[in-house]
């Protein structure tokens, strides 16, 4: 089947820049079969239903608008005072001077081009599986496009758990830089890994990450998107859950003039927890502010519990979306879906959009979705200045409040303080000026 | 301490006026009380006094130790010693009440430019104070009221009095919802805050709140304007007749 007239062109023409990497036999085959799906579908445009608050002309065009590299002197890396193993990119290339050892007690690590090279690899059975997968019922094409096209990337199979978690870093140095990474990650039966994503990346971003958590197994993933104020992001995390497995993903997002971010996850095990949450702080005073959270959500399973938990602090004519469905299947009884989007304006200017859907076709569940837009409490304001804490001071504070719920999502306690007092930074140093 | 002189005030949205020349002066080291039947305008006093929205003064001038207290925002005036402690504390959920103690203390001490309290001490001063209030070390890492009965919020107002150390405290209606035992708790708390230098105002309904903080001077007021002054014995009168009385004896 070829895409609608209307948009084959403007997909030949983002195809036309690109060429498939080389690879194993089976990679090949992959790539090429997402290349079919990429003309298949057609890359996405304001008209479909799944991009209408978010127009995709800068995702798909095919050379990435410049983005100028962010520089704040004044900001320690995240997440330094955990212990962790560095996996370092520079505008989508992985640099191994820049990385630590990819060695680490319970965890396979591979560079994804050396794994898709070998004619054996376990990540044969995960590339582009769980993305295909995702475009049904909903076409993500320009995952389709990654799994085509990613030029870098880590594997990593945890066959127990890992002793510390795996940063990927993302370096931002080129202001055209148009960077496609795809990573893997699967985990075995009772393991346990945490993926850290931090950075900006490149002045465009395509990344797609496909994860498969096994029976009992555990992945935790914490990411802080970058602060450059003009680079692009679209991401897609594609994940299936096995019994009793759990799944928990939180992102922060502060800037950045457009970010799409996607999370499919099918529950296929019995009892089995997936919890997705973000935390966006967004100020058009530093250029136009986009962020789009979508998430979809499929309980094939008995007796397992999700959870989607994003909030959204707006100002300066900062935009939010929020599209979050949870669809229970036939027979997925027990199910505990629960979905919260918040977006706190503060002021006239910003806004925000959500589309919450329910799709429910089994007859003993508990679901409950809610959408608030809404600005900041002012009694509760008039109350902090009452007690000597000055208007923006007071702001700050009720906003991390307001955060607060979803970065509680995060288990690991040290990171979750190192994600809150970066949140905190960051609106003190805005205050400051 | 506290000047209030031909004070005249209308709600913003609609033309009504609440105060119409409230005259009134609380002396550093003297408790003032003021009783009035409902909507005589006594809490409007406190809002207005604290700097809350929707009030515009026209006319009269409120002092502070001679600072113009109606040309300040709520956090200057609380910076210059002013403590409203609020008939119904609001609740703020994902802030916790320490951090939100130490930002107003630091605030203020930072807009008097003094230095901030170190955490150590912060700490050391919180539960001391907290412990002579019977407020207990999970009420301090709650986040702000929230869940908070009636007594014990009334106690973490006066929590943050002690806390804060005002110079010149209005405390609206802190009896209301207060059980003999949390009434009992709350005044021995503003008790132990009476002194030379501070001056309070107590706004309350009822008399039975002055047999425990004993006031110098009773003010009754009605219709927007203080009708009546004079010693402890006016708080036990009211409590007696009523204000109908009094209202007709003036009238």
């Amino acid at each position: 089947m070829a895409a609608p007239a209307q948009k084959q062109d403007p997909t030949e023409a983002r195809l036309e820049g690109l060429t498939l990497p080389d690879g194993a036999a089976w990679a090949r085959e992959a790539r090429e079969a997402a290349l079919g799906r990429v003309r298949a579908m057609g890359l996405p445009t304001r008209r479909d239903e799944y991009w209408r608050y978010t127009d995709p002309a800068t995702l798909t065009q095919a050379a990435a608008p410049r983005a100028a590299v962010f520089k704040p002197t004044d900001e320690v890396p995240l997440f330094q005072g955990v212990d962790r193993l560095k996996v370092v990119f520079i505008d989508g290339v992985f640099s191994p001077e820049k990385s630590d050892d990819l060695a680490m007690a319970g965890l396979e690590i591979d560079r994804l081009q050396d794994a898709l090279a070998k004619d054996i690899h376990w990540a044969k059975d995960l590339y582009g599986t769980r993305e295909t997968a995702g475009q049904d019922p909903v076409a993500r094409p320009l995952a389709a496009l990654n799994t085509a096209f990613a030029t870098d990337g880590i594997v990593i199979r945890a066959t127990g758990k890992a002793e510390k978690p795996v940063e990927l870093i993302y370096l931002h140095r080129d202001e055209t830089s148009d960077a496609i990474l795809h990573h893997l990650v699967r985990v075995e039966p009772g393991a346990e890994v945490t993926v850290l994503e931090v950075g900006p990346a490149a002045a465009r971003f395509n990344k797609c990450m496909e994860i498969d958590v096994a029976d009992t197994g555990a992945f935790h993933h914490v990411r802080a998107q970058g602060r450059d104020h003009e680079r692009r992001a679209v991401t897609h995390m594609f994940a299936r859950v096995g019994k009793e497995a759990l799944y928990k993903s939180f992102t922060t997002t502060a800037n950045g003039v457009m970010t799409r971010n996607e999370h499919v996850i099918e529950i296929a095990g019995d009892r089995a927890t997936a919890h997705v949450a973000g935390a966006a702080l967004g100020d058009g005073h530093y250029g136009k502010f986009h962020h789009d959270d979508t998430v979809f959500i499929t309980h094939d399973a008995v007796d397992c519990e999700s959870r989607q938990v994003f909030k959204k602090v707006l100002r300066n004519g900062a935009e939010g979306v929020f599209q979050g469905k949870i669809l229970v299947k036939e027979g997925a009884q027990k199910t505990d879906g629960y979905q919260i989007s918040q977006s706190l304006l503060l002021d006239d200017d910003s806004s925000f959009q959500a589309k919450p859907e329910l799709e429910i076709y089994a007859d003993d569940v508990i679901c409950s979705h809610g959408s608030t837009t809404g600005a900041i409490d002012e009694t509760a304001l008039f109350y902090l200045r009452s007690r000597g804490v000055p208007t923006d001071e007071a702001t700050d504070l009720l906003t991390l409040a307001f955060l607060a719920e979803a970065i509680d999502e995060i288990a690991d306690e040290a990171l979750r303080e190192d994600v809150a007092a970066r949140l905190r930074e960051w609106l003190e140093r805005r205050r400051r000026g | 301490m506290l000047d209030i002189k031909g004070l005249a005030v209308k709600l913003e949205e609609e033309d009504k006026q609440i105060l119409k020349g409230v005259d009134l002066s609380v002396e550093a080291g003297s408790v003032h009380a003021i009783m009035g039947p409902n909507g005589s305008g006594k809490s409007t006093l406190s809002y207005v006094l604290s700097g809350r929205d929707g009030y515009e003064v026209t006319g009269g001038s409120a002092l502070l130790e001679g600072e113009d207290l109606l040309d300040m925002d709520p956090e200057e005036r609380a910076a210059a010693g002013l403590f409203l402690a609020f008939q119904y504390p609001v609740e703020i959920p994902g802030v916790g009440n320490m951090t939100f103690l130490r930002t107003a203390m630091n605030a203020q001490r930072k807009a008097r430019g003094e230095e901030e309290i170190s955490a150590g001490d912060f700490l050391k001063l919180i539960r001391a104070k907290a412990k002579e209030l019977k407020i207990d070390a999970d009420m301090l890492k709650r986040p702000v009221n929230v869940g908070f009965s009636g007594g014990e919020k009334k106690r973490n107002e006066i929590l943050q009095m002690a806390m804060l150390e005002p110079k010149m405290c209005i405390l609206d209606e802190t009896d209301s919802g207060l059980d003999v035992d949390a009434m009992k708790l709350v005044s021995e708390g503003v008790n132990a805050l009476r002194d030379a230098g501070r001056g309070f105002l107590v706004i309350t309904h009822y008399q039975r709140l002055l047999d425990h903080i004993a006031p110098d001077v009773v003010h009754i007021m009605a219709d927007g304007r203080i009708v009546k002054s004079g010693g402890p014995e006016l708080a036990l009168e009211v409590e007696k007749n009523g204000y109908a009385d009094i209202l007709t004896e003036v009238a």
